[in-house]
């Protein structure tokens, strides 16, 4: 029995719409899958030398181990976002005659080899190697592994039983700061008890029975809760969302284009992929701070065009370079309707416009850093609004990957082709050699007017350009339908 | 209303559609049956230009319709899941349908009311999105959009799938109505003989690709269709050949 479900789940994992990608975007994804591998285990294995500098006279193990206890945490917070225990996917096994039981045991036993599981694996192995050449006790460091197996296996059965309730979610937030609060302010040394709990794991291997037990108890818990609710009406039933009336009359004043700006708002805020879209390029105002705040950067560097035609632009590249695959599952009725395509791409492009206005605002308190700041992030702000969202608009018109709105946009690589990587040279490259060619030759002023005219001239004749690319879509009209419809893209 | 010219479709080197001339008068119920991959979808998907013809054209209203878009104007149609916007309500829909269409709240409204029956109570103000409707009451909601706006074309690939019993017979009385006034052209692909014999004036079947029958509806039709499909046809006519 199990070995047929080890089959499916081979097929499903090297037939999934992911690996049938493009070979591009399976060579990039490989790169950063190795490439995050390989920094876990790089971590894993230099850690111990990196402790032993970093605090003398003290055994590395104990060190780590006091930290452990955030790890813990930390990890809990992450998998709250990222991982889900995938119980729709038996939905097809509930007809065939296979014993709930063993359908309870595949779908927990499928969760514990995850790739979530084995991401800490990869520092820790190395770690535990390390501390085998350094001398410490073979046997212990066995049992001190088997500990931290038994630890991940916990935290994934947790995971489980949480199930996405946001109490928990604020709860463990809470707890982690509560800890690192008591911590810093030295009322309680929190990390060096927890620090002895972990190292007792490895002090004592008899203590290393204990997470592995109590994997197994959560386990156990988790499926006694899966077998009695294997029923289409009990976990098996996807939630539906209330849907909430939102009155966006106030649209109207922006006339025609108005029907198509309230789809777009509702398109953003009703769907996940959209709207965790939305709440990271908000987040993105603070990616300035990482560049002003180093001091070798100086203001004549390129890379601070980069940083402004980056902030004030985030949303023009999250959102914009899915034009129009967002509407991909309609796509099709959109054509068929009477629809100004002009229109459409107006009302898209509206969009991008207020939220390059609402970025720049939002990036004012670069001013501490100076005038200059203020003046490199409004030019990129005039830039973006003039000749980037054309720009990304007609990069749009390649676009013929099919986006389902409902998934989430964690590392979601649906809708990505060729198109997303290549639009990155005009948006971020052009107006960094124009930046660096006015800036080098004549002046740092004389770069941020360049780059300022550049951006009002497109603005102003953005209808003229509008118009030509409104009839590249309507030319590209049935490869986007067709492209669209594949479910698999 | 619709002339069809010399239409071909194919898909590397194999015809999926072959349609020599084909004329669906103004006001007309057109039926259009055939088994799957008979061709109907993608009849349709060509007169909605939603793909493109290898050879031919079709002509909508005099307009040629992968020429201009002004026949979007007058004619509307349903082909499935995919024409809906899952993360709206079918109020918000509808409005937004009706709003493409030059028609306000009010006309929408108007328009809702007729259908009060036809949606049982189960698609207005239940504060539900589309998505997390059943196959069945998304397909009501995208039958009665494309009654939205007045078109003098309805296009409705399968509407009578996924429905049930009562919405059935309650759509045929509508497209019968709508016929019934001749100002509107309905076309309907069915799968099922016999609502398609029940509500269409002019029944044309389509079998790989090609038009083998172009029936005036009429008491014997239903028989003739049944005998089609099932395939003895040609059985009786070798009998009586010999």
């Amino acid at each position: 029995m199990f070995k047929s479900f080890l089959k499916l789940q081979w097929k499903s994992f090297f037939r999934s719409s992911s690996m049938g990608k493009s070979l591009g975007i399976k060579i990039v994804m490989g790169f950063f899958a190795l490439y995050f591998i390989g920094m876990m285990a790089f971590m894993g294995s230099t850690v111990f030398f990196l402790l032993e500098r970093a605090i003398p006279n003290s055994d590395p193990l104990v060190i780590l181990s006091q930290y452990l206890m955030y790890w813990v945490l930390g990890e809990l917070l992450f998998r709250y976002f990222l991982q889900k225990l995938p119980v729709m996917d038996i939905k097809p096994f509930l007809l065939l005659p296979i014993k709930k039981s063993s359908i309870a045991h595949y779908i927990l036993g499928r969760s514990s080899v995850s790739f979530y599981n084995f991401s800490s694996l990869f520092f820790f192995l190395p770690f535990g190697i390390v501390l085998l050449i350094e001398g410490y006790a073979a046997m212990h460091v066995v049992f001190w592994l088997m500990a931290i197996i038994g630890i991940v296996l916990t935290i994934n059965y947790i995971n489980f039983i949480i199930n996405k309730s946001e109490r928990t979610l604020v709860g463990i937030g809470f707890l982690l700061l509560a800890v690192y609060g008591l911590e810093y302010f030295k009322i309680l040394p929190v990390k060096e008890y927890a620090g002895k709990l972990f190292y007792a794991f490895y002090d004592n291997p008899l203590f290393a029975i204990i997470p592995l037990v109590t994997a197994g108890l959560f386990y156990y818990l988790n499926y006694s809760f899966i077998r009695n609710r294997l029923f289409l009406d009990a976990s098996l039933q996807k939630k539906t969302a209330q849907a909430n009336a939102s009155d966006l009359s106030w649209t109207k004043r922006f006339g025609a284009i108005a029907p198509f700006l309230q789809l777009d708002l509702k398109l953003i805020w009703r769907n996940k992929r959209t709207k965790t879209q939305v709440f990271m390029s908000l987040a993105f105002v603070f990616y300035g701070l990482l560049f002003y705040g180093m001091e070798d950067m100086g203001m004549g560097s390129g890379m601070l065009v980069f940083v402004g035609i980056f902030m004030t632009g985030v949303f023009l590249m999250n959102f914009g370079q899915f034009i129009p695959a967002w509407d991909s599952s309609y796509y099709s009725m959109m054509m068929s309707q009477n629809i100004p395509l002009r229109k459409y791409l107006e009302s898209k492009a509206m969009l991008i416009y207020v939220s390059i206005v609402f970025m720049f605002l939002l990036s004012i308190p670069y001013v501490y850093f100076g005038w200059d700041a203020l003046a490199i992030n409004f030019s990129c702000a005039l830039y973006n609004l003039g000749v980037n969202v054309p720009v990304i608009l007609f990069f749009g018109s390649k676009n013929k990957k099919r986006i389902d709105l409902n998934k989430s946009a964690m590392g979601n690589m649906q809708g990505i082709s060729a198109t997303q990587f290549v639009v990155g040279i005009p948006l971020f490259g052009l107006p960094m050699i124009i930046y660096g060619l006015f800036a080098f030759f004549v002046s740092f002023e004389a770069a941020l007017i360049v780059l300022s005219v550049l951006g009002v001239v497109g603005f102003v004749f953005r209808n003229k350009i509008l118009d030509s690319i409104t009839r590249i879509y309507r030319k590209k009209k049935y490869g986007m339908i067709a492209g669209f419809k594949e479910q698999n893209s | 209303m619709i002339i069809v010219e010399n239409l071909k479709k194919k898909y590397v080197g194999i015809t999926v559609l072959d349609i020599e001339h084909l004329d669906i008068p103004k006001g007309q119920s057109f039926g259009l049956v055939g088994n799957n991959g008979a061709g109907k979808t993608t009849f349709f998907s060509l007169l909605l230009d939603l793909i493109q013809p290898t050879t031919g054209k079709i002509i909508n209203n005099q307009i040629q319709v992968d020429q201009s878009e002004v026949w979007k104007k007058h004619t509307s149609s349903f082909i499935d899941e995919t024409f809906l916007i899952g993360y709206l309500t079918p109020e918000e829909y509808f409005y937004f349908i009706g709003e493409l269409r030059n028609q306000n709240k009010a006309d929408v409204d108007a328009l809702l009311n007729n259908f009060e029956d036809f949606f049982h109570g189960e698609i207005l103000n239940q504060r539900k999105y589309l998505r997390d409707l059943s196959k069945g009451n998304q397909k009501k909601v995208g039958i009665v959009a494309s009654f939205i706006g007045n078109p003098e074309v309805v296009i409705l690939d399968e509407p009578f799938a996924n429905l049930d019993p009562t919405t059935q017979i309650r759509l045929k009385s509508i497209i019968k109505d709508l016929a019934a006034k001749k100002e509107v052209t309905v076309l309907v692909s069915s799968h099922d003989l016999i609502h398609v014999t029940e509500v269409c004036e002019r029944i044309v079947v389509l079998n790989k690709g090609e038009i083998v029958k172009d029936i005036e509806t009429s008491e014997a039709t239903l028989k003739e269709l049944e005998l089609f499909f099932s395939g003895e046809e040609e059985f009786q006519e070798n009998i009586s050949a010999s």
